[in-house]
């Protein structure tokens, strides 16, 4: 099915350079950006700030994927992990620059920017992150 | 709240059925509920349809007015409604069946659950099963549904000692069940050698960890209880309807292997019935990939979190064990069309509390349980049956 374009520039800022944000009532950090805090709730309206991630963290835990959806059947096979920052919040992402067998839970990572995928020979190329061990 | 039971039921065979429409399913699983139950069309207060995603299955969304007239109902104008909640479509609809009796608006509805999955290619029914993840934060990136099971089952090795064996042993059961369900897709045996040398899908599951693509459609008539022994002399009732909601995405829960939505759902189900876990005779669990089964059989309660591989090896599941659980063969070996799924889960309860099972009875099941899941665990809805 053709996407717009705009459902994914919309969320360039997130995808590109991990940016997050926090609730200053309470000091919790979101990624992706919420409205509101879920815990501090109306409180939080107009008080929720922008701020840049670190892109650093550790596997809490992954796969190895061999099946994949169309979209990433020319990458298979490849890890992909729920890493939690150093900020708190949890994301799902490729590991990359290792070994597929090397990736371990409690692994420190670090965000890198990459190629997503790509919509056939012709069309977009989608960009975002993907984790690599730290260094 | 009124009394409900189940009256009637019925269900297709579950597989790859080249020859039969979504249409032709759906009609033959409702007429024969229909039939079971010894109702009429004009009887009917209220149909609810529980279908995951037959926009991109078949292309056609609408099911709930489709359904009605494809069983010979559009001159009824009986009220129609189609329900989603990904793979738990099924058991949400059995549950807004349940609730519009239990409120006294209608008296007698039809529940019917449906999928026909095999209309489309292999890779575009992976990528329909990953609209039940979230779309934006995880398949965007490359996760797939069973990648998500696959991340459930490796933080549950690391964190509790789950061996790769004791998820095999979870299809090995669920087969040998299967074998015995006229209505499975897969009606043959495996071992647990084949299971973990079945090619690989997601590290650490295999083909064999994983349910089938298929196609099929169950349904089921509920009744108001005080009304039920008009047409029935064994009704079911349905002691406690339970639902809960968690984060869309995995990386959002509390912990990667506790299913909250179950664990909450149980907890609203268990004191509606006044049950204990250990109450439960015979209970339908979603296994989806042989992961879910462990995690869903400690969410529920029936062992402590962390010991469901254990469970499992130490054959307390099997259906001669002390807590039977998918002697249906499960969605593994049963079959998953996502829809139908959830009222496949109760027809299968209804059967054993009815003492219908045949070679799959379980002596003496009493008390029943069906445990529904949408996505990797943001729906759970789980139900508890009763023989009266
Ligand atoms: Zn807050």
């Amino acid at each position: 099915m053709k996407e717009s374009v705009a459902r994914f520039w919309r969320e360039i800022p997130q995808r590109y350079n991990i940016i997050g944000n926090k609730c200053t009532v309470c000091g919790r950090v979101f990624f992706p950006p919420r409205e509101s805090c879920p815990y501090c709730r109306r409180k939080s309206l107009g008080k929720m700030q922008k701020i840049q991630l670190s892109g650093k963290g550790k596997i809490v835990t992954y796969t190895i994927i061999h099946s994949a959806t169309e979209d990433f059947e020319d990458q298979v096979p490849y890890p992909i992990a729920i890493v939690e920052l150093d900020e708190g919040p949890r994301i799902t992402a490729q590991i990359v620059d290792c070994k597929p067998e090397d990736v371990k839970i409690d692994m420190r990572v670090e965000s890198t920017f990459r190629k997503i995928r790509q919509d056939g020979s012709t069309g977009a190329i989608y960009y975002g992150y993907k984790f690599r061990p730290m260094r | 709240m009124r009394e409900v039971a189940v009256i009637g039921i019925g269900i297709t065979k579950f597989g790859e059925l080249w020859d039969k429409s979504f249409r032709q399913l759906i009609a033959e699983a409702g007429s024969k509920a229909i039939f079971d139950a010894g109702i009429e069309g004009k009887d009917i207060d209220a149909l609810y349809i529980g279908s995951m995603s037959s926009g991109r299955f078949i292309g056609q969304e609408h099911v709930g007015a489709l359904v009605a007239d494809a069983a010979g109902f559009s001159h009824l104008h009986i009220p129609a409604t189609r329900i989603e909640g990904a793979c738990a479509s099924g058991g949400l609809a059995v549950r807004q069946g349940y609730l519009s009796i239990a409120s006294g608006v209608n008296d007698i509805v039809v529940v019917g659950g449906i999928e026909k999955m095999n209309d489309v290619a292999g890779a575009s029914a992976t990528e329909t099963l990953a609209t039940a993840a979230d779309q934006e934060w995880e398949a965007f990136f490359g996760a797939t549904f069973p990648g998500l099971y696959a991340m459930i089952a490796t933080r549950h090795m690391h964190d509790y000692g789950t061996t790769k064996e004791q998820l095999a042993q979870v299809a090995v059961k669920n087969h040998a069940n299967g074998a015995k369900n006229p209505y499975a897709q897969y009606k043959f045996e495996v071992t647990v050698e084949q299971v973990m040398a079945a090619v690989p899908v997601a590290h650490p599951l295999g083909l064999l960890d994983c349910s089938p693509v298929s196609d099929g459609a169950a349904a089921i008539v509920l009744c108001a209880m005080d009304k039920a022994k008009e047409f029935t002399d064994k009704p079911v009732k349905i002691i406690a309807s339970g639902q809960a909601s968690d984060t869309l995405p995995l990386h959002g829960r509390r912990d990667i292997t506790t299913l909250d939505a179950t664990v909450h759902a149980a907890k609203m189900a268990y004191k509606q019935a006044n049950v204990t876990p250990k109450d439960i005779d015979v209970a339908e669990v979603h296994d989806c990939f042989t992961i879910a089964e462990i995690c869903a059989i400690e969410d529920l309660g029936f062992v402590e979190k962390g010991k469901g591989g254990k469970a499992v090896e130490e054959n307390i599941t099997t259906l001669d064990g002390e807590i039977p659980v998918n002697t249906s063969g499960g969605l593994k070996a049963k079959g998953h069309p996502v829809g139908a799924t959830g009222v496949a889960q109760i027809i299968e309860i209804v059967e054993q509390l009815r003492g219908e099972a045949d070679k799959r009875q379980v002596e003496d099941a009493r008390i029943g349980l069906a445990h529904n899941v949408g996505g990797s665990g943001a729906t759970c809805v789980i139900h508890i049956l009763e023989a009266i």
